[in-house]
């Protein structure tokens, strides 16, 4: 039982953050159906930074700097690149993310190497025991953030203006447009939010229990991609129970994996995918999803 | 609406090709600062192309115009939407297109965003004046409402951005004749109040109650124009789209009538 308590709150709090990742990847695609392969890379580039800048000007800075940098990095492929890719076909968007992704991860991963690069969290290897069970600080710390984020993000989106604005465009891109609203600003927005969520994730994606950022951090961010599309792609809802079910699953499976082993090793890796396998064929929109991500 | 800025809208020698298909060839059009102008046509005359033309849309339909459009002597082709709506030119679309998911304060909301939250708060308390209804129905979802209520909702919030000009499609399309009736002397009042209106409609008589002047399309050109008082006493017009003897000329009169009496 406590096992099973244990793996739970672990999974809870991870699939926080994998929510943070599935909420940036769904705020793009509501706001510019475009269906962000270049996710995962962006998430390595907050962390990267993160994990380089914080010998230089301490842990916090190094965030803040790491999350507006992967903010500016996003706006900058809104800009400079989608924006400017005329072609029709959301689809096609998609696959020149692909070749984003591959040419930010290509360097990325040149500039780390082999190193594990620590991220200098301040909660280092601490534990806290609540009733007989065992959690790391960090994973405390991370779903309260996650937390804090996701709900201010939810907050914003629903009573600023911004949120209007893209709800607005997400529901009928052109009809906002009539009625004065900038798309461009509006992409523009969705992608550095994107890249900053995601670059918080990053850090927590690297603290402990994860020895740190290594080149193969940015796949730990594919699992939000089950996250984002069993949800619903442009459902933000659908991220955040998605993103529980993934990182629950995952705690799950790879903590029972021995009383699993007929399923074979590393099921915790791949169990996030084939839920989302098994729920697209009984929902094809995705839980909380209104449209078929038919045209990725 | 307070008087904004007095100001013409003036199209010259408008195309408009969609790929292969022209749906405008070199069309003039002329809204007076003030005055309600009627566009007239049946289904694929170019009414909605003239309309995506003013207002910047065109590139959503992938369509490429060329001629010339201009608001108080600027120049708008080539804008963007956003740029139009500032420069005070608002459409409100065919198929009345208010956000569904989101609640008729919301809908409103969007229309005023690129205002001063001081001036949008008091643009929603006129357009609550205009129509109480969203008023009373302010947190409910816009896609529930019903088609009157929902082009009340379209119409209010392109007023909450205050325009000069207000470029309306088929208002009244699909509406109960009461219903009609009503936005008929709403867009009247909106009028009185100084804005500008450009009407495009299949509701002939309607429309040539309210306008001035009053312009019908045919393949994309105008085939007729002059003040609507004069159109709506002319034979030809009477025969071909109000229905009068339409046995006679059937072409017109059948394409149009179905949905002008609908
Ligand atoms: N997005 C589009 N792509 C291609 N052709 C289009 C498009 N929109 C309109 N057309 C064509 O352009 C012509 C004019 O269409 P438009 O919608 O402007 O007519 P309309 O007068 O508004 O008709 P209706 O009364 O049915 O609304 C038609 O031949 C139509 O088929
Ligand atoms: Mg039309």
């Amino acid at each position: 039982m406590t096992t099973f308590l244990e793996l739970l709150v672990n999974g809870i709090s991870i699939g926080a953050v994998y929510a943070l990742i599935a909420l940036g990847f769904v705020v793009i695609f509501k706001a510019t159906e475009v269906v962000n392969f270049a996710h995962a890379s962006l998430l390595l580039a907050g962390g990267y930074l993160v994990a380089r800048l914080h010998p230089l000007v301490g842990f916090w800075p190094a965030l803040l700097l790491g999350v507006s940098a992967a903010a500016v990095v996003a706006a900058l492929i809104e800009f400079l690149i989608i924006r400017r890719a005329n072609v029709g076909s959301h689809s096609v968007l998609a696959i020149v993310t692909i070749g984003v992704d591959i040419v930010l991860t290509t360097e990325l991963t040149r500039q780390i190497g082999t190193e594990v690069l620590a991220v200098g969290d301040p909660w280092a290897d601490s534990v806290v025991r609540v009733g007989g069970i065992t959690v790391a600080e960090t994973r405390i710390v991370a779903l309260v953030t996650a937390s804090l984020l996701i709900g201010a993000f939810l907050l914003a989106f629903k009573y600023t203006g911004w949120g209007v604005a893209m709800r607005a465009t997400a529901e009928d891109a052109e009809t906002a447009a009539l009625m004065g609203i900038r798309l461009g600003r509006v992409s523009l927005g969705a992608w550095a939010v994107a890249g900053g969520l995601a670059a918080v994730a990053a850090v927590f994606l690297c603290v402990f229990p994860t020895p740190g950022l290594d080149r193969s951090t940015s796949l730990a961010a594919i699992k939000a991609f089950p996250a984002a599309i069993l949800g619903g792609l442009d459902s933000t809802t659908g991220a955040l129970v998605g993103g529980l079910i993934v990182g629950v699953t995952e705690a799950l499976m790879s903590g029972y994996q021995n009383d699993l082993a007929f399923l074979g090793r590393g099921i915790g890796d791949v169990a996030p995918f084939l839920v989302m396998i098994v729920i697209l064929l009984i929902r094809p929109a995705g839980l909380f999803g209104t449209k078929e991500p038919a045209r990725v | 609406m307070p008087v904004t800025r007095l100001t013409d809208l003036t199209v010259g020698d408008l195309a408009v090709s969609y790929g292969p298909v022209r749906a405008l060839g070199g069309l003039s059009l002329r809204v007076p600062a003030g005055s309600i102008v009627a566009v007239l046509g049946a289904n694929g005359a170019g009414k909605t192309t003239l309309l995506r033309a003013v207002s910047g849309t065109l590139r959503f339909h992938r369509g490429v115009s060329r001629g010339v459009i201009e608001f108080g002597g600027a120049r708008l082709s080539g804008l963007s939407a956003s740029a139009v709506v500032a420069r005070g030119i608002v459409q409100v679309p065919e198929g009345r297109r208010v956000f569904a998911r989101m609640t008729v304060e919301e809908n409103l909301r969007a229309g005023g965003l690129g205002r001063p939250r001081k001036a949008a708060r008091l643009a929603r308390d006129r357009v609550h004046e205009l129509f109480p209804v969203l008023r009373e129905r302010a947190g409910q979802r816009a896609g529930l409402l019903s088609g009157g209520e929902q082009q009340m909702l379209a119409i209010g919030r392109a007023l909450m951005a205050e325009p000069a000009a207000l470029l309306l499609d088929e208002p009244t399309l699909g509406l109960a004749p009461l219903v009609a009736a009503k936005i008929a002397e709403t867009i009247r009042e909106i009028n009185a109040l100084g804005t500008s209106v450009l009407l495009v409609e299949q509701n002939v008589a309607m429309a040539l109650s309210l306008a001035s002047y009053a312009y019908v399309l045919e393949v994309g050109e105008v085939a007729l124009e002059g003040p609507a008082g004069e159109l709506a006493a002319s034979d030809e017009v009477r025969r071909r789209y109000l229905g009068v003897a339409d046995a006679v000329e059937g072409r017109l009169a059948t394409r149009t009538l179905p949905r002008w009496s609908a």
